[in-house]
């Protein structure tokens, strides 16, 4: 497993807490705004053009950066000569290795600290020299000028073979970069008890983020003051990131991050190039914009590992699992990035089983380091666990269905402890009956048996993901104003999920006011107030309660306040957004507006802390997924007719965004099963092939069927948080391949270990299959 | 980038480079749509009047939402650089720079283009319409209303793109089925996923282009 929860949440932290501990809001029986079809607040400016995104931002004077990288997987760098660049055309500023101001800076991943210019370079796109210039062609130019000459060394692109004798080390230690073992009851009593026992191994791609906005920042110097616009899914992490690697206090340093185009984890931290952006900016005394290349962020801004995986497993002729014996290899890449963080997470804790045992190997190549990506390990852990539940299923003549409901744990058997609520079971249930699952099996298997050469098949998997019920430390603000409009004050970023609108249907929500009357200042260090990185599917369960204690903090004011003017008792007033009256009394109210000591005061402000979390519970989103697939038996062309999703992720905020953040998760999800690969050039070179969307393909309008579904599980959990809300983004995207795997089975009788399943895949199997 | 590119940068020795590049002087349209039409033509292309180097700067008109813009461009600048960071248009984005995303596309004479792959002087003289160009004052256009309301996008970063192909495709085709709807936004990547709204947008926008 191996993953530090501290990326998404701090565990066990002291945090203030409002309302005081013990006096809880009520839980939302119903409401009125939240869960509703809404638009988003930020809509206008994101289809009208005026949304101004990092890579938007035109500063006068403004610069633009390049970055130099080291073309070879492996090399030691020997000499850099910038001299030309330096006289060049537009050039105002050249950093090399050697410069002066890089001296003694250092780069840290996660727990491995080494120089931000290392001349050992353990990947192909390691930084080796930055120049910025007045435009971004004389910029690339003057980067181009730039002579280095490279010691080039043995490398090893194979993470299968990193820790032969014979492979060549990336790190002075050796290749291994972690170990992770985990055991839970007897898996040899367990396997003896099984009336069938299977091993299978599993191969999954690396996948690279590839969000549509390249990853970049602006950066500007007033004096000893840094302001930076970095596309980001945390501006406070990139703050603390850039101002200890500069050694400049916190306060120096701005961030900001009002839109960004996806991150899907790639953009939880800052890059080298938020530092050189920085340093340039001092140099030139200009800002500068340092936006990177498509290709560059295929090479070094983070991936999620490939993984191989062996998987054994037994059960009992009426579906009892018995034991499950799990493997896994996978590569951080050239620094520590988690190359087996929580792979095994879903064996451990997603069906009942007594007997387990995980271990796992994270190992470095010369590669880029890998980054959190979308629900980190589950997809690949999904890939065999899910494909082995339908092959155990079929050796006992068991529906795959029915032996997934066989299995709901009653308790997170990882965490040896309940989860405040489980809506496993349900979304399997109802997820099968909502798809028509029955139906759709007669179909497919009249389908098959016909002469036709097109096959068809119906897939299923379930998830629990690992986190997604958020927790402190988060701060929210909201003011009141006097003319009864709302300012909502959070640090979190928006990155696409649909924050803003959320939060802003919560404290509408809250106070009973419109959601029009809200105005939103969010992701700004210099601001807005403290938040954690919007990753881990943690936004939501994090920020909405802290916005609702917040509001609730706002109610209490003003009620107070309108208990003077009204001469009645503070408990006994009810705020109905644009007025306050007594509850005894309803001809007894007062406006907003008219309320004394806000009109006076001009504002009120309402200060929300999140609480902790429940001791001795955990807090997981669930999911089920179910497709339908078609196959052309003769082209190896593979159809994926129609999903759906059910998806237990507590109360639902805003309809219209939960359904297309399903439909986003299955989308990537497509894209893992079925097109997107990292190709490496093992034998040659060692360097990526697919640097490009036209060599790495992500799924297309094309590629996706017209016919989704999403249907949400709500399950009332007052215990997980006070808007009873659980993490979304993550798990949508975790089932999503292994079903397809699932259901290209059926519809062939090919098991599909390796991931992704291309139309030539296909056609080599189909072929191999007739050759016998 | 990485630095092997290098050796056949400004050499010009191996056909057309960006630094070496060749520009035809003195005609409106220029570029890859000249020689199109030459070649249709079956006639041999004319030696270029003037060979410039890739840093001089040409002065260009373009025809942006209606309005002229008289800018100095260096020849190898694309209309995308052009549109974003000499005149400020900015809601049209780049996602790849290379023809692979459609984060960048605009109406050219009504046709969807990449502008990323458009150079600022192939442009000239053609009428090029942008995301800001779909409004009205300060009201959202159809395409634009539709994506609103039907949640079409998540970051948002990929939707100006959409919105122009959508756009474009419905300035040929009044009422497009849903095949050729997908087939219309089928150049234009979305990494967040959020296609089936986006098809559904591309219905709305059919219906109330058609009010
Ligand atoms: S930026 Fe033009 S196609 Fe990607
Ligand atoms: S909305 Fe993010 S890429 Fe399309």
């Amino acid at each position: 497993m191996a993953e530090d929860s501290n990326v998404y949440y701090t565990e066990g932290l002291p945090v203030p807490e409002t309302p005081a501990p013990g006096d809880k809001p009520a839980f939302w029986k119903q409401t009125d705004v939240v869960g509703k079809r809404i638009p988003r607040v930020d809509a206008y400016e994101r289809v009208s053009g005026t949304a101004v995104y990092p890579s938007d931002i035109k500063l006068p004077n403004m610069v633009y950066g390049a970055i130099l990288r080291c073309p070879h997987p492996h090399a030691k760098v020997k000499k850099v000569d910038a001299s030309r660049a330096k006289t060049m055309p537009g050039v105002r500023a050249v950093i090399t290795g050697v410069s002066p101001k890089v001296k003694g800076l250092n780069w840290k991943y996660r727990n491995y600290t080494g120089p931000l210019f290392d001349s050992h370079c353990r990947f192909e796109g390691e930084v080796v020299a930055a120049v910025a210039a007045d435009t971004r062609y004389q910029a690339w130019d003057a980067a181009h000028a730039i002579e280095v000459a490279y010691e080039v060394l043995p490398y090893v692109a194979d993470y299968k073979e990193a820790l032969s004798e014979s492979a060549p080390k990336v790190h002075d230690g050796g290749n291994l970069a972690g170990m992770d073992e985990y055991e839970r009851g007897d898996i040899s009593r367990g396997f003896a008890e099984a009336d069938a026992v299977l091993e299978e191994t599993y191969e999954t791609p690396c996948q690279i983020h590839t969000p549509m906005e390249l990853h970049g920042c602006v950066a500007n110097w007033d004096g000893d003051r840094l302001t930076i616009w970095e596309s980001s899914q945390g501006v406070y992490a990139v703050q603390s990131n850039v101002a200890e690697v500069l050694g400049i206090p916190l306060s120096k340093v701005r961030v900001i991050g009002h839109y960004m185009g996806g991150g899907f984890g790639s953009k939880l931290k800052p890059g080298k190039y938020t530092v050189l952006a920085s340093l340039l900016a001092k140099q030139a005394a200009r800002p500068v914009k340092m936006i990177l290349t498509r290709e560059e962020t295929y090479l070094c801004v983070g991936n999620r590992p490939a993984n191989t995986m062996r998987l054994k497993a037994g059960v009992k002729s009426d579906g009892t699992l018995t034991a499950f014996e799990f493997e896994c290899i996978g590569p951080s890449g050239a620094y520590p990035g988690g190359g087996t963080a929580l792979v095994d997470w879903l064996v451990r804790d997603l069906y009942k089983c007594d007997n387990v045992r995980c271990r796992s190997k994270d190992v470095y190549i010369n590669a880029g380091t890998a980054r959190p990506f979308r629900a980190p390990g589950h997809p690949q852990g999904s890939w065999a666990l899910e494909q082995m539940m339908d092959a155990l299923a079929e050796k006992i003549g068991m529906n795959p269905v029915k032996l997934r409901l066989k299995n709901i744990p009653a308790i997170s058997q990882g965490r040896s402890e309940p989860y405040t609520t489980t809506g496993l079971k349900a979304c399997i249930e109802r997820g099968a009956q909502q798809f028509g699952w029955k139906n759709a099996l007669k179909r497919a298997k009249e389908q098959n048996q016909s002469a036709s050469h097109i096959k068809r098949g119906v897939g299923m998997g379930a998830c629990v993901w690992y986190v997604g019920g958020g927790g402190p430390p988060s701060t929210v603000i909201i003011k009141l104003f006097r003319d009864g409009s709302v300012n909502l004050n959070m640090g979190a970023s928006d990155i696409g999920t649909g924050t803003k609108t959320v939060m802003a249907l919560v404290t509408a929500e809250e106070l009973g006011v419109k959601p029009e009357v809200i105005q939103i200042e969010h992701a700004d260090t210099g601001t807005t107030q403290y938040a954690t990185p919007s990753g881990g599917s943690k936004t939501v369960p994090t920020e909405s309660p802290t916005v609702r204690n917040a509001a609730i903090d706002v109610k209490r004011q003003i009620l107070e306040m309108a208990a003077e003017d009204l001469d009645v008792r503070t408990a006994e007033l009810d705020y109905e957004g644009t007025e306050i009256v007594w509850r005894k009394d309803k001809s007894k109210r007062i406006r907003v507006t008219d309320v004394g000591r806000l009109k006076k005061r001009g504002v009120v402000v309402g200060v929300g802390y999140r609480g902790p979390n429940p001791r001795t519970k955990t807090v997981n989103p669930f999911g089920a997924q179910f497709c339908e697939v078609e196959v052309n038996t003769k082209t190896g062309e593979m159809r994926v007719l129609r999903f759906l999703g059910a998806h237990d992720s507590g109360r639902v905020l805003d309809r219209l965004t939960y359904d297309n953040q399903v439909f986003g998760g299955i989308v990537m999800g497509i894209g893992f099963g079925m097109t997107e690969f990292r190709q490496l050039d093992g034998k040659q070179t060692g360097k990526l092939c697919n640097r490009n969307w036209h060599d790495y393909k992500l799924p297309t309008a094309l590629d996706v069927p017209v016919d989704m579904e999403s249907l949400p599980i709500e399950i009332d959990d007052p215990e997980a948080n006070n808007t009873g809300t659980k993490g979304l983004g993550e798990p949508v995207t975790i089932p999503t391949a292994s079903a397809i795997a699932n259901a290209l089975y059926m519809a062939t009788g090919i098991r599909f270990t390796n991931a992704p399943v291309s139309p030539m895949g296909m056609c080599r199997r189909l072929a191999a299959r007739k050759e016998g | 980038m990485c630095s092997e590119h290098r050796d056949n940068e400004g050499t010009g020795k191996q056909g057309m480079t960006r630094r070496g590049f060749m520009q035809i002087m003195g005609t409106g349209a220029v570029g890859a749509s000249l020689s199109g039409a030459a070649m249709a033509a079956g006639s041999k292309p004319e030696p270029p009047a003037k060979i410039l180097d890739a840093t001089d700067t040409v002065k260009i008109n373009l025809n942006i939402n209606g309005v002229n813009h008289a800018v100095l461009v260096e020849p190898r600048w694309t209309l995308l650089y052009v549109l974003r960071e000499t005149i400020g248009l900015t809601g049209t984005k780049e996602g790849c720079g290379r023809g692979e995303c459609g984060a960048c596309t605009v109406l050219i004479d009504d046709i969807p283009r990449y502008a990323c792959m458009t150079l600022a002087v192939e442009a000239e003289s053609r009428r090029i319409t942008t995301v800001e160009g779909l409004m009205m004052g300060e009201e959202l256009g159809p395409v634009q209303t539709a994506f609103l309301e039907e949640d079409a996008f998540q970051c948002g970063y990929c939707t100006s793109g959409q919105m122009m192909a959508v756009e474009g495709l419905l300035r040929k085709t009044l009422k497009p089925s849903m095949d050729k709807i997908r087939r219309g936004v089928s150049g234009n990547l979305c990494r967040c996923g959020a296609y089936n709204h986006i098809f559904r947008a591309a219905s709305r926008a059919a219906g109330l282009k058609t009010k």
